[in-house]
């Protein structure tokens, strides 16, 4: 590997060391568990012939698109990857991740093996978990991408952890969300900043605050949030919920979604769509404070005049719920090595520092930066502060996720006491 | 115009709906001569014309047999009997011109088609009227156009479904003497369907009535 | 001949695809999906599928929605219909149908919402000034848990359907002859009307009116949009189940898609029953000698709600319109405080490619829809009766789309057939050719015989009749009807999405995909080309033939 180094990845020998660190690591961590079916296009060893084979190939990337800033972004890492590596790009646009996942169940169930129609995913959490279990995913593969170790996974173990999961190399980091709350500083001048804060401020402020329907993601997660805030027993959420006492645990939860239903935007009778939807509101003078997955999202509002200049964000005292995003390949992708020269260029400083540029996206990068060589750190360097901006300290306390079968079972709960009541 | 010297032979026409029958009719029209058939509205005249020109429903069953031209035409297509109409209105296609809906009627082999449509509208009194739109034309106009065109497209027998029952009084006596000159100059066997007595007269031929 | 076997390809084309379609969604629906784990049949997903909070709602709100929107749209046709005159008012909201029929579902949703949100257009226009509001009220008015909204958004476009589709039929019935008649005994005309020519039009538009029930009873995006939430209507839930994570959920989104099937089905009993009892009650009404009657009541709910959804569909389009260039814009400002052409023109550069696939795919299925339509109807002339089986045509406008559209995925997949645009063309025309039949199939019969008769007389082949009398003469319906199969193709969604295996992208696939964001002024950029597509296709068929025919009166006002 370490012969293979390439232009677009500015490692250095120190770095080198780190990826062979990686890769045992990772190998370790997978327990040698290669249970995925061969693929009939097989890809093959070494960087350099992965590179040669990805040269004319199209690469089908599933990401859900319901942003032009994300979108923008796809289209300038296709043409990129069209300049640089020969591979085409084609941002397939979900409006609803599952639907990738659907397609490749329907082409498992009928035994299509090697030319399904889906070459990249962008998933993360319960998604990457069911296909996983599914064994819908090609790899592991992580340690095949050069620009993998610039993550340092070693000391940064969200990098190769999904939701309390191990990735196992069958899926690479891409970016990072937490949530973040924001609020209009005009009218807001003291938004509340704990969960507790929370309840007291939507008693005063009837029908100003709400959050997404669930099964919503971002809904979801703020029940989680609210659950780790309330909980004494946070280490039982790292575990399969069929571990613990489900009812008494979620307890506390219920009775403070109880107190706070009736303060909520329409009394909560009803619930945004989602997390985007929410923006929306607080646009339309709807909502006086709301919260998103995307700690950028309200300073690309505020510049594309969907949300007040007057904007601010913040995360609660004591640190908020936030995951690593991630790209996948699916066993049956025609395009494996295309993909995997995708995955890699995702990682690359180049490409991390322009999705991390608010103006072009402001996705956090998952690269370790204080470890970069000085060029690429530099293409980090700090923004002009943006009001609406968090200040990245603030980022700092990140909560991590509990594992994916309690968002499943906080779902099924949510739905069960609030649907037609 | 051509002339044909073969007359139309209706031999043991019989047109039945269900049991009942509607029209029975067995007799030859010489060309030049115009057989009218007269009867109250259900007599099954039109069913008649329709048998004739080769449109019947299929719900009629029909026995006899038709000889036009030598030839039994009873089982061939309307396109190929040589059958040609005149219907209650001029009916010229309002897409074409004047002269399009003659052409569009004139068989293919027919040479120097224009200076014959030329000649046509000539003779009706319409010379120059080509290129004009024939829903610009007056009724009068129309029915004229309407002649010519059957004329043009030179059938061996011709039938007249009520021609002048939507022309007014004086028109129609016009247009009664221009067909029936017409059709008795071309020695065309002819059909006339009507209600009313005069076109019977004018007409001159033998008379047949529908109970 | 070929002709003959047109009806055999229709039935082909279109009933087989959607049995095996539903028969592909049977299966889950009891438990069998061996690439889930499912390899033998149980209950297991129906017991699931009743265990779900909120199902008896969902099931009732899409019945009702079914019924009612359906009810309504056929209340507000008859009535204008009976009170429209030949004045100008009338005669331009008979013109207005073509464009309110062309505009895709979608776009009118978010046109409706963005209108009577509570932070929407009309409470922008009225405030401060007259409510005094300087927040939205906190009103649950979209989306409302009894699907009131959901049924607006509906009426909305099922009401130039059935107004295009009676007054295609209408012809047939010689109205003025009968009102006139009614009137010579006393009649009022407005009773006149509905007691002579309404039980007569009735018949005439039933199969349109089941096929308004079955859309209305199982729309998925307008119900997305407007419907109620908690819980949804079925069809969403439904969609919700295959969509999510949790691999095991596919199981009971089949057993969803077979209930929502039945559900459709027993909307459409239903109505049937209404329509019976209807027709035994409607009869004494009709025979009891009432000769007038709240005509003026009836004129004003007739002409007043016609003219009340027009203008509904025409305020959503300007609100669309006004997000889709709105720079910042707080909430009791009536427009926007800055306006900026930046949502334009980040859109234009992607609009390329998705609008020639859009246009390629909607011109192939329309074309083919064309063709055998008018193979189907010259078939009909030339047998001289109407082809019983081409009722079949309906089956794509009756069952609803998420009963089949999965288990047809899964049956093409594993006929390993993956010709991605000829499929998605193929599934079009699954939805475009009943629109296309049902438009043109009118005309066609009504056609006066006379003219191909007399082709034939003037020793022209039956072919020849058809292609230079028939169709140039019905030119005019004929481009009116493509332009609604367009419509329809350019509106389909979940089609386009299954069948593309993702990787086809329409201006719909793109306006749905980018309104997951949320942003409303990417919605209003992206509903407008949706809307503006179909449109195009309406002036054209519009103008074209009056072009064309500009030198030939008869043509003018052609049928």
């Amino acid at each position: 590997m370490a012969g293979t180094k390439t232009e677009e990845n500015p490692i250095e020998t120190r770095s080198v060391l780190g990826m062979h660190l990686a890769k045992t690591l990772v190998g370790l961590a997978l327990g040698l568990a290669l249970t995925t079916p061969l693929a009939a296009s097989p890809v093959p060893d070494g960087w350099q012939a992965i590179r040669e084979q990805a040269r004319g190939q199209t690469v089908y990337w599933n990401a859900w698109a319901g942003d032009t800033r994300i979108n923008g972004y796809i289209a300038w890492v296709g043409q990129q990857m069209a300049e640089t590596h020969g591979v085409e790009v084609v941002h397939v646009k979900l409006d609803d991740t599952s639907t990738a996942i659907s397609r490749v169940i329907a082409e498992k169930a009928a035994d299509n093996q090697d030319d399904g129609s889906i070459d990249l995913v962008w998933l993360n959490g319960e998604n990457f978990a069911a296909m996983r279990e599914h064994e819908l995913l090609y790899g592991p593969f992580t340690d095949t991408l050069p620009n993998f170790a610039l993550t340092r996974p070693a000391d940064n173990p969200e990098v190769a952890t999904d939701f309390t999961l191990p990735t196992d190399g069958f899926e690479s980091p891409w970016g990072k969300a937490q949530i973040t709350f924001y609020h209009d500083a005009q009218e807001v001048e003291s938004p509340p900043t704990s969960i507790e804060a929370l309840l007291d401020w939507a008693e005063a402020h009837p029908g100003r605050f709400s959050y997404p329907r669930i099964p919503d993601f971002t809904g979801s997660t703020f029940l989680k949030q609210v659950l780790i805030a309330l909980t004494d027993d946070r280490q039982a959420l790292d575990a399969p919920v069929a571990q613990s006492d489900f009812d008494r645990l979620t307890a506390p939860l219920w009775d403070y979604l109880d107190a706070l239903h009736p303060h909520l935007w329409r009394s909560g009778r009803q619930f945004p769509d989602s997390g985007p939807e929410l923006r929306s509101l607080m646009g339309a003078g709807e909502l006086s404070l709301a919260f998103t997955f995307q700690p950028s999202e309200p300073a690309a509002a505020v510049a594309d005049f969907e949300l007040p200049p007057s904007t601010r964000s913040y995360v609660l005292d004591g640190g908020t719920l936030g995951n690593v995003h991630f790209v996948a390949i699916p066993f049956n992708s025609p395009h494996k090595a295309a993909a995997l020269v995708l995955a890699n260029f995702l990682l690359s400083p180049e490409a991390q520092a322009h999705k991390q540029d608010l103006s072009v996206w402001g996705d956090r990068t998952v690269l370790d930066v204080a470890h970069l060589d000085e060029a690429s750190r530099r293409r980090f360097s700090d923004e002009a502060d943006n009001p609406a901006m968090l200040a990245p300290e603030a980022l700092s306390q990140t909560l991590p996720e509990p594992h994916p079968s309690w968002m499943t079972a906080l779902q099924a709960a949510w739905q069960t006491r609030y649907t037609a009541q | 115009m051509k002339t044909t010297s073969h007359p139309l032979a209706l031999e043991r026409i019989r047109i039945a709906l269900g049991t009942k029958t509607l029209v029975e009719i067995d007799t030859l029209i010489d060309p030049g001569e115009v057989l009218t058939v007269m009867g109250p509205s259900g007599a099954g005249k039109s069913t008649l014309l329709a048998m004739i020109a080769g449109f019947l429903d299929p719900a009629f069953e029909a026995r006899g047999r038709i000889w036009l031209r030598g030839r039994d035409i009873t089982a061939l297509p309307a396109e190929a009997r040589g059958v040609g109409l005149l219907f209650q209105d001029p009916l010229l296609f309002p897409h074409l011109s004047v002269a399009g809906n003659l052409r569009f009627g004139m068989p293919r082999r027919v040479k120097d088609k224009n200076a014959r449509i030329e000649q046509a509208l000539h003779d009706v009194g319409l010379a120059g009227f080509g290129s004009r739109d024939p829903a610009t034309l007056s009724g009068g106009q129309q029915a004229r156009i309407a002649l010519i065109r059957l004329l043009l497209s030179e059938p061996a027998a011709v039938l007249l479904d009520e021609p002048f029952s939507r022309l007014d009084r004086q028109l129609r006596h016009e247009m009664r003497r221009l067909v029936f000159d017409r059709l008795h100059h071309a020695g065309l066997p002819s059909l006339l369907v009507t209600h009313d007595h005069e076109d019977a007269e004018d007409a001159g031929g033998p008379l047949i009535t529908l109970a | 001949m070929l002709l003959r076997l047109t009806p055999v390809v229709v039935l082909v084309l279109l009933v087989v695809p959607i049995l095996a379609g539903v028969a592909m969604a049977l299966l889950p629906a009891f438990g069998y999906l061996p690439a889930l784990g499912g390899e033998s049949f149980s209950l297991a997903p129906w017991r699931e599928l009743l265990a779900q909070p909120g199902l008896a709602r969902s099931v009732g709100i899409s019945l009702a929605s079914g019924l009612i929107t359906t009810a309504l749209s056929l209340a507000v046709v008859l009535l204008f219909l009976a009170v429209a005159a030949d004045t100008r008012l009338d005669r331009w909201l008979r013109r207005l149908v073509s464009p309110l029929l062309a505009l895709p579902h979608a776009a009118a949703a978010f046109g409706l919402a963005f209108l009577i949100a509570p932070s929407g257009l009309l409470a922008r226009l009225f405030s401060p000034g007259l409510t005094g509001w300087e927040q939205p009220p906190d009103w649950l008015i979209l989306q409302d848990p009894w699907g009131l909204s959901l049924m607006l958004g509906l009426v909305i476009k099922e009401l130039p359907f059935l107004l295009l589709m009676s007054l295609a039929a209408l012809p047939q019935l010689d109205a003025p002859r009968r009102v006139a008649l009614a009137r010579s005994l006393g009649y009022h005309p407005t009773t006149a009307w509905l007691k002579g020519v309404a039980p007569a039009l009735y018949p005439l538009i039933r199969l349109p009116v089941y096929a308004v029930i079955a859309f209305a009873s199982s729309v998925v995006d307008v119900a997305m949009i407007l419907g109620p939430t908690l819980p949804p209507t079925l069809a969403v839930s439904v969609l919700e189940w295959f969509h999510d994570p949790d691999l095991a959920k596919r199981f009971l989104a089949a057993a969803g898609a077979v209930l929502q099937l039945g559900v459709t089905l027993a909307a459409l009993l239903i109505w049937w029953g209404l329509e019976c009892l209807t027709r035994r009650l409607g009869r004494r009404w009709v025979e009891n000698g009432r000769r007038r009657g709240g005509e003026r009541w009836l004129r004003l709910t007739g002409r007043g709600f016609l003219i009340i959804t027009t203008l509904t569909a025409g305020l959503g389009l300007i609100g669309l319109a006004l997000y889709s260039v709105a720079g910042f814009w707080r909430f009791p400002d009536a427009l926007p405080t800055t306006l900026t052409p930046r949502h334009w023109q980040t859109a234009l550069p992607a609009l390329g490619g998705p609008v020639a696939t859009t246009l390629v795919i909607a011109t192939s299925a329309t074309l083919l829809a064309m063709l055998l339509t008018l193979a189907a109807l010259e078939h009909e002339q030339r047998r001289g009766r109407r082809t019983a089986t081409l009722a079949l045509l309906y089956l794509p406008l009756i069952v609803p789309q998420i009963a089949f559209l999965f288990g047809l995925m899964v049956l093409l997949e594993s006929l390993d057939i993956r010709a991605r645009l000829p499929l998605v063309i193929l599934t079009h025309l699954l939805f475009v050719l009943p629109y296309v039949f049902l438009s043109m199939a009118e005309s066609y019969r009504h056609f006066d015989p006379r003219w191909t008769r007399l082709a034939l007389t003037l020793g022209h082949s039956p072919n020849a009749a058809f292609w230079r009398v028939r169709l140039p003469m019905l030119l005019a319906p004929i481009l009116t009807a493509a332009a609604v199969g367009m419509a329809v193709s350019i509106g389909q969604y979940l089609p386009t999405l299954l069948l593309g295996g993702g990787r086809i992208a329409t201006v719909t696939t793109e306006a749905v995909s980018l309104a997951s964001g949320g942003n409303r002024r990417i919605i209003g950029v992206w509903a407008l080309v949706q809307a503006i597509l179909p449109l195009l296709g309406f002036i054209l068929a519009m103008g074209l033939p009056r072009l064309l025919w500009s030198h030939r009166r008869g043509m003018q006002g052609a049928p």
